[in-house]
């Protein structure tokens, strides 16, 4: 009973987290079967992709996780837009742009917090 | 004369490794890597999972938002199922990423098994940087290159994760809200870095507008939607400008 007690959050990892994960992988695995590097349909698929990452952006920063949460709103969508304006401003630097927006939500907290 | 691996008209998987792990050496991604799996590692302590539960978890699932995900709920005791289908919907991004980075990734001769590896390695951060770096080295590398770069970044991320986890007491709050705010703005910067072409811009700000609108009028499966008509919608105007020139 005890070993199955202390084995039960790994199964529960391979079961609710590794399986649910990996399969999206698997299956792109799969459909990228004969696909060229240069195809018309390599664009659409990474548009799909890169609307998705937009999409979970916005739904990191609108339902904020865990310690996050307790940074009010207007500070998480103001050192956004800091963040990408340090990265335009310093000629294309994601580093600027990340400690930037780092930066920026740290202040706005402490401001409006 | 060509010391530069990327004027190389060949290159071994193992010097594609070598140049892999080099690139993770120098991208902003590695910072934002230990940072967020500080992050994560704090959380999975405050949950009450152990150190080596977290480590599996990153070894296995490898996507930082499915991660935070899959701690918060089974943290509070959500029901199994329940658990699976917020962390399968979360990673449905993986699909469309695997599809458009394995195509640069193999060569003819690529056998299948080959790349399930690299496509394990396929999270956000390494798939945009491997799109944007995999194109400067030689096609036989590539798969090596994939495995060297996944290889480093996630092992930092372990590494960082045993960090966050031993340290999850002393962090202060405010400090534990920035790391988990390096993966939204990494990802968005790092996204605008790489769009170059009309589509993947149209696509990102599609996306930044969708996903909040279908969000408040509850549609269901909303970054399902978000990414299938938004990237539609963003490749159909890209291809009309192509077409009218």
């Amino acid at each position: 009973m005890r070993s199955i007690h202390e084995l039960w959050p790994y199964m529960l990892l391979i079961l609710t987290g590794f399986l649910p994960n990996e399969v999206w992988r698997l299956l792109g695995v799969l459909a990228s079967r004969g696909v060229e590097e240069e195809s018309e349909l390599i664009v659409w698929v990474r548009s799909v992709a890169t609307a998705i990452l937009a999409g979970v952006v916005v739904k990191i920063v609108i339902f904020a996780p865990g310690a996050l949460a307790s940074v009010p709103l207007a500070a998480r969508l103001g050192a956004i837009g800091i963040g990408v304006a340090a990265y335009l401003g310093f000629r294309g630097s994601v580093f600027a742009g990340v400690a930037t927006g780092c930066t920026a939500l740290v202040i706005g907290a402490l401001l409006l917090g | 004369m060509s010391s530069a691996p990327v004027t190389e008209p060949s290159m071994s998987s193992a010097a594609g490794f070598v140049a892999g792990v080099k690139a993770a050496r120098t991208s902003v991604f590695s910072y934002v890597i230990i940072g967020t799996y500080i992050s994560i590692g704090a959380l999975g302590h405050d949950y009450g999972f152990s150190a080596l539960w977290v480590a599996l978890s990153t070894l296995l699932v490898w996507a930082g938002p499915a991660q935070v995900i899959l701690i918060t709920l089974l943290g509070t005791g959500a029901a199994p199922l329940e658990v699976a289908m917020a962390v399968g919907l979360s990673s449905m991004r993986l699909l469309p990423m695997v599809v458009a980075l394995l195509p640069l990734l193999k060569t003819r001769q690529s056998r299948m098994h080959s790349l399930l590896l690299p496509a394990h390695f396929i999270a956000a951060s390494m798939w945009m940087e491997a799109l944007r770096l995999a194109p400067r080295i030689p096609s036989e590398g590539r798969v090596g290159f994939a495995n060297g770069l996944g290889t480093a970044f996630i092992s930092l991320a372990v590494l960082s994760g045993f960090v966050g986890f031993y340290l999850a007491q002393r962090l202060p709050p405010l400090f534990v809200a920035a790391l988990l705010f390096l993966t939204p703005i990494s990802f968005l910067v790092s996204a605008i870095r790489n769009a170059r072409l009309l589509a993947d811009r149209l696509a990102l700000g599609i996306g930044l507008v969708a996903a909040p609108l279908l969000t408040i009028y509850n549609v269901n499966l909303d970054l399902l939607w978000t990414g299938l008509v938004g990237g539609t919608a963003a490749y159909a105007i890209h291809r009309m400008r192509e077409a009218t020139r």
